[in-house]
Order: structure tokens, then sequence, then C-alpha cells
């Protein structure tokens, strides 16, 4: 009976990283003939799963079953001989073809062992005529829109595969009508029975298209349901978790006391940020909470100055400042652990000291160095005060375990002694343990009275360290709450919301 | 302070073994190779010609370690090569004095440096792309300061800086060895070496860290032009004129070559003058023991690719991790030897 009604099923997918167990024991099932939406924050382990599914990662361990036998996909072509297709975000395509060399790249109709263009041309119009699209299949792929390109790729990975298609994010660069046109052939798919996985940020387009939803959060699963019975607040807290929140938050009445000392008037980016307001005291940890794609990291690199704002005023101390750059900005004793790590953070092969003592060099000057044994007295003092787990001070950091890179990130700012601390997803992508330590460290930064503005997708986490939470929706600072006021569920209402400005 | 040392050595083991292997070889072949001696206060010798010989490719493998590893490079070196010998001759010929000449070659080498820089910098243009610019055009620009032909010149003071000596040494040898202490120890005593190696391995990272990335960028490919205007003036100083067409042909092939030798990653970051030198050293022991020996000079470049290819290979990652077992067992041999001293 299972067998018959599921197309796909992935059950106990594990898959682990060095540091982080990625999926833990994931159970994925896709019927015949549905729109399954796939959703998480980033992390959680869409993608991860995906990526098991289709052969691109080797899973640890757990079961495939395609039609009821058990398959081993070995890559994506593998995956793909077996029915599995996958469409990205950007093209997959190869945008100089055109686009009947596209979709029979690699299996183009031949005579006498040459390429039959026109045959291959007519077969290609026959099939895009199924997608509703009369396109002149001679032309490059290039010359079309991306949307177009999209329905092509669709095209030729449904020729290609034929059960099971998995859209990852393929509205990302779409408009209105564009996205439209993308369901109506989904649609259609549907009807004809294949199985479709869609992996989306955006909520509106889940409940338009899909019929059951999963989540996934922190590589596990926390629940398959049908879109119909699942409320769109409900959804949000499975996504961002709520069930292990402390509903009662005890106030901090002696971190409110501090005195003010960051006020941002109107401050904002075109295309990044609207201009928001933004006051810090001391002592005081502003946390912000949000969907991803809601504009916290903009508003952290803007007041990192990583981002140039073109509107409003900053203030420290009731001193005008310009924070045009991260220089200035440290210059202003502000610190910013970003939220890449890989990218923005660890300069991987230099030494945990490299590492450590970079921005506090920086802001010195090259043509005053630190000396060695400073060097190694400071860095010594981090790796015990933060437990950083190294053999050594000059094991290069990649060799690390991500929260053990988390914490060397943090002392290279604790380093030049910062007074505003911004820190991007601290507990992302890291262990248990470090976890906790980490959000004991802000706890005892703010006890001694540093500033500091923290921004995580984790909502219990953001109850349990922050004297004040904003809300951010649609790239704007939305709500702010204080006090009693911050619990999980007044954080995931303020997130739901539905927003009246987008719509006038 | 010892251990500092030893780990110094470490560093250039492979360069120094290569040196000698090489060394040996030849003098196998010739047996004169060794040989030096004293004739009218200077030291005269196949090594010596070696040191002199390789002065132009030391000069440029120092500017261009210090571009690589900010994860760039530049392929312009030989044509500033070029610009810079014609501005000196065309300087001295002029009639300024041979400090002007001096002065004005190594700021033509700035300013090429600066356009790359730039170029790199602050319109984000890719290295590679970038000094391509600068290599093909300055051809034409020394062209056109020699007005085509070959400038030559007999300023004792400038034609002494190509074939004079001091302390027994041949200018140009003193001159590589003064200037690469130099620059060793610029970036090295100061924090300048950590921040380039920071740049190239993560510069988004050193930005946001408060690294002063525009700058620190321009200023190595500044070095890499002041490299190449004093290569050039040794150059042009030992034909005793500036060849718009041929000075410093290729040269910037043989300097990157000399880097790659040298263990510094053409990926940027980790880096080592001292190991760059050496390169150079080894290339030109490489040209001139194939010269001496005796085979026919065609032998030249293709046991230079071989080379080339050597030690890609050594590089490889799939190398590294096949020989991986290598390691432990290199570091298991290093406590026998500390206990035979």
């Amino acid at each position: 009976m299972q067998t018959s009604d599921h197309i796909l099923q992935a059950i106990r997918i594990e898959k682990e990283f060095p540091g982080t167990k990625a999926l833990d024991k994931v159970d994925f099932h896709l019927r015949r003939g549905e729109v399954h939406a796939l959703l998480g924050e980033n992390g959680a382990g869409k993608s991860t799963l995906i990526k098991c599914l289709t052969g691109a990662y080797h899973r640890d361990g757990g079961t495939i079953l395609l039609d009821g036998e058990e398959v081993d996909p070995r890559d994506t072509f593998d995956a793909q001989k077996l029915g599995i297709g996958t469409v990205y975000q950007e093209v997959n395509l190869l945008p100089n073809l055109t686009v009947a060399e596209n979709l029979f790249l690699g299996r183009q109709p031949r005579r006498f062992g040459m390429v039959d263009a026109r045959a291959m041309n007519r077969q290609a119009r026959d099939l895009l005529a199924d997608y509703e699209l009369d396109l002149d299949v001679t032309r490059d792929l290039a010359s079309y829109s991306v949307a177009i390109q999209q329905v092509v790729a669709i095209a030729r990975a449904v020729d290609l595969s034929g059960k099971v298609l998995i859209l990852d994010e393929p509205t990302a660069s779409l408009d209105a009508h564009e996205v439209a046109m993308l369901f109506r052939i989904v649609r259609r798919l549907r009807a004809r029975g294949l199985g479709i996985v869609f992996v989306t940020h955006f909520l509106e387009q889940v409940y338009e298209i899909s019929d059951r939803i999963t989540v996934l959060r922190n590589g596990q699963l926390v629940g398959t349901r049908e879109t119909t019975d699942l409320e769109r607040r409900e959804l949000i807290a499975m996504m961002i978790g709520r069930e292990l929140a402390a509903e009662i938050h005890a106030p901090r009445p002696e971190a409110v006391q501090g005195p003010m000392r960051y006020r941002f008037r109107n401050y904002g980016s075109k295309g990044h940020i609207s201009p928001f307001d933004l006051d810090v005291r001391a002592g005081e940890v502003v946390g912000m909470a949000g969907l991803l794609g809601s504009g916290r990291t903009e508003t952290a690199e803007l007041l990192f100055g990583a981002c140039r704002a073109d509107s409003g005023q900053a203030e420290i101390d009731g001193r005008p400042v310009e924070l045009p750059s991260p220089r200035a900005a440290i210059r202003h004793r502000f610190g910013f652990c970003p939220e890449d790590r890989k990218i923005a953070g660890i300069v991987g092969d230099l030494s945990v000291r490299e590492n450590i003592v970079l921005a506090l060099q920086a802001r010195r000057g090259w043509t005053r160095p630190i000396s060695r044994a400073e060097q190694n007295r400071l860095v010594d003092h981090y790796i015990r005060a933060l437990d950083i787990r190294t053999a050594d001070r000059e094991k290069p950091i990649r060799l690390l375990s991500g929260g053990n890179q988390q914490k060397v990130i943090l002392a290279r700012w604790l380093a030049t002694e910062p007074e505003l601390l911004i820190l991007d997803e601290p507990t992302r992508g890291i262990d248990v343990g470090a976890h906790a330590e980490i959000v004991k460290l802000i706890e005892a930064l703010r006890e001694k009275g540093m500033s500091l503005v923290v921004i995580s997708s984790e909502i219990e986490e953001l109850v349990a360290y922050s004297t004040r939470v904003i809300v951010l929706r649609d790239r704007a600072h939305v709500a702010e709450l204080d006090g009693h006021r911050i619990t999980a569920h007044q954080i995931v209402e303020a997130i739901a919301a539905t927003n009246d400005r987008r719509a006038s | 302070m010892i251990s500092d040392v030893r780990l110094y050595l470490n560093r250039l083991l492979p360069q120094l073994i290569a040196l000698c292997v090489i060394v040996a070889a030849v003098s196998l072949v010739f047996p004169g190779f060794l040989s030096l001696e004293i004739q009218n206060g200077r030291l005269y010798g196949s090594l010596v010609d070696i040191l002199n010989r390789g002065a132009p490719v030391v000069l440029l493998a120092i500017g261009m370690t210090v571009v690589i590893a900010t994860k760039g490079i530049d392929l312009s070196v030989g044509a500033v090569m070029a610009i810079c010998g014609a501005t000196a001759a065309a300087s001295i010929t002029s009639g300024h004095s041979l400090a002007a000449t001096l002065l004005i070659t190594l700021c033509v080498g700035v300013l090429c440096g600066i356009w790359n820089g730039l170029l790199v910098a602050v319109l984000d243009i890719q290295p590679i792309i970038a000094t391509l610019v600068l290599m093909v055009a300055g051809r034409g620009i020394a062209q056109l300061i020699t007005e085509g032909a070959i400038l030559t010149f007999n300023d004792p003071g400038l034609i002494f800086v190509g074939s004079g000596s001091f302390a027994g040494l041949p200018m140009p040898v003193v001159i590589w060895l003064v200037f690469g202490a130099l620059v060793a120890a610029l970036v090295r005593r100061t924090a300048l070496g950590m921040l380039i190696e920071a740049i190239g391995i993560n510069r988004r990272a050193s930005t946001l860290s408060g690294v002063l990335t525009p700058v620190l960028l321009v200023a190595a490919y500044v070095l890499s032009g002041v490299c190449a205007a004093i290569a050039g003036i040794i150059a042009a100083a030992d034909i005793r004129g500036a060849d718009a067409n041929n000075a410093g042909l290729w040269l910037e092939l043989d300097a990157i070559l000399a880097v790659v030798v040298g263990g510094t990653s053409l990926l940027g970051g980790r880096f080592s003058i001292a190991a760059s030198v050496l390169g150079a050293i080894i290339i030109q022991a490489i040209n001139t023991g194939i010269l001496l020996s005796g085979f026919p000079p065609e032998f030249n470049l293709i046991i230079k690719a071989g080379i080339i290819v050597f030690i890609l290979v050594l590089q490889a990652p799939r190398f590294r991790t096949a020989f991986a077992f290598l390691v432990p067992a290199r570091g298991a041999r290093k406590p026998t030897e500390r206990a035979a001293k």
C-alpha cells in the first residue's frame, strides 16, 4: 500500500560533516502526483537532504526507496537515470548553446553518426509544446529570460528522469508573472503523476502550490503536514523552533540601567535595508529576529560599515560619527562576527594565533607589529578563557571544528576590546557544547557592560539572552519587544504578522 | 629562537636540496664548475656567474612573491624592465646625472606598479588580465622612449651598476642581496607579511577585520614595479644599452617559475622571499649548468620544463595525499638528527 502510494521514500537518512550532524535520521516521503514543499532556515539540512537524494553527497546511513525499490544513486547522473531530476536556482545549463542542444545534450538524435540537427530541433519543439512554450529552439539559451531557461531546465530534467522532480528555489529570481507561468507548468506535471519537491523561502508560494510540507531544523525532521491543515504561524514556529522556548522571560532590570551609547537615526541603505532607528545601551543585548532574507545580515553589515549607509546618522555617546568602512567602525571599537564563517570570518591557512591577532594588528597598523611574546600571551589567554580546542596555537584554523573556529573569531574581536559587538548567527552550524558556551559568553560580556547586537534564527536562544528583540520582515525593522514581552510566542507572532506596508 | 631557525631551514630544505643536487650534477660533468679565484680583487667562477646572471630574475621573483602572496600575479614585469631600461638610457644620454637617472627610473617603476595595483584593487579586475594590459603595452611604451632603436650609452657610473664589483662581488649580486634582505626584513620585521598573507587567503575576511586591503594590494604591485625597475637598470647597464624589444623578454615567466619552485602557492597566502630567491638561483643554475656541460642549449628549455612538471606534481593535492605517509616518517626522523648533533 505504502509503496504504491509513495514514489520516493527516504528513511532515516544520516549525513555527518566534521563537527556537525547535517542530517540526523531524517524521513521524507513523497507521494505520486503531489507538490511537496521542503522548508527550513539556512543550515537546517534542506540542501544536504536533496544532495543525498540526488547522489551529490554520499549519505552515511538510511535507505532510499524509489517506486518501492531500494536505490543508491552514486552521482547526479545515476540519479537522473533512475528518475530523479533536479533544477537549481541558477540554471545549470549551457547559455552559449541553443535551446535544442541544451535539451538533448549528450543524447542528440544521430544520423550516420552525425548529429541530426533537424530531428533534434523538431523533437525539441514537440517537447516544449507540452510546456506551452513556442520558442525558436535554434537560438542560444542565453537570449531567453531566466524564467524560460528555468522551464527549459525543467523540461530537460523531466524528459530525462520522469519520476521525481526537485526544484531548488526555482522562483528566487522570477517576477510574479513568471512565477504564475512556472506554477502552471508545475501543476500540469503534478497531474501527470510526477512527485515534485519544492524548496523555497517564500511562504506565500508554499501555500499556493504545495500539497504537503516537510520542515527540517538543525538537521532534524520537525514534521510533515498537509498544507491545508497547517496554519502559517504554526509553520513558522516549526521552522524556527518554539517548543523548547521558555515562555516566561525574567526581565533584567540591571541591564536597562546602562547609559545610552549608540544611537542610529533613520539609518538605511537603498536596496539592502529600509531606514531604521536603533538605540543600544551599555550592558545590553539587542536580539534581531526574522526569517532568512528579512534584512538581519544587512542591518549588521550596515552597522559595521561593511555596507555604506545612504541615509540617516549614527551617534556614539551623543557625538555624530561616520562609519563608511569596517576600519572606521573598528576605530570606534566595534566588532563583527559575520554569518558565513568560511567566506567572511576565518583566514583558513593562517594559524589560530594569527587569526586571533589579525584585527588587533590591523588596527595598530603594519608598522607596529605585536611582538611574538605578546601575541603568545594574548592567544594563550583566549585559548584558555574560551576553551578553544586546538593542538597548539600554530595549527591552521581551517583544521578546527566549526565551534572552535567561531570561538577563535570571537577571540579575534575580544582581543580588540570592543565596546559594541555585532554577532551574526554566532551559534550556527556548531555542536551543542560550543553552542552553550557561546551563549554563556554573550551573557558574561553583557554583564561586564559591553553592548551587543546578536542575530539568530534560534528564537529560544534570543529569548534567553536578549534584553530587547527587534523583529525584521521584508528588509525593514517592524517590531520591537522588551521586558516581559520577549517570549518566543510574541516573536513568532511578530514575524508572521502579514505586512501591510508591502501591500500599499 | 633556535626552533624558529630550524623551522626556517625546514621550509627552505627542498630548495636547498634541489640546488645542491644540480650543482653536484653539473660539477661531475664539468670539473671546473666549483672553482673560484680572485683576480683584481674580484671573485670569478661559475658559481659567481650564476649569482650574477640570475640577478634580474632574482629581483623580479622578490616582487612577484609578494604579489602572488596576495593571490595576484604580475605579468607585466618583463615589459616594465624594458620601460625602465629605456628610461634609464634615455635619461643618462640626455645629460641627467646618475643619481637623477636612477631616481627617475625607480619612479617609473613605481608608476607602473600603481597602474597595475589600481586596476586590481580599485577596479577589481582579475590580476592576470589587469597586468596583461601593461605586458602588451609596455614594450610599445619602451619603443616610444628609445624611438625604435637600441639606445646605447657609455656613462661609466651606470655601466658600473651592471658590471662593476663591490667587496669582491659583482654589483648585480650585491644589489639583489641587499635589496632582498631589505624586503625580507620589511615584511617579516613588521606585520606586513602576515597582513599580506591574510589578504591572499581570504580578502573579505581580512577587510572585515579592518585590514587596509586596497592599499596593501597597490603596495604589493608597487614593490613588484620597483623590483622590475632595478632589474631593468641592471639588464641595460650590462649590455650598455636599452633594447626595447628584448630586455626582460619572457622573464615574467621565469620569475613566476622561481616563485613556484620556491614553494609559494599560486593560490596566494604563505610566502617566503628567501625560497623564491633560491628558486631563481636554481633556474639560473640549470641554465648555466647545461651550457657548461656541453649539452646543446636546446636541452635547456626541455629540462626546465621537466623541472616545472616535477615541482607541480609535488604540489598537487592528490600527490600529497598519496604520499602523506612520508610526512610522519620525516617528523620521526628529526629527533634522531637532533640526537646526532
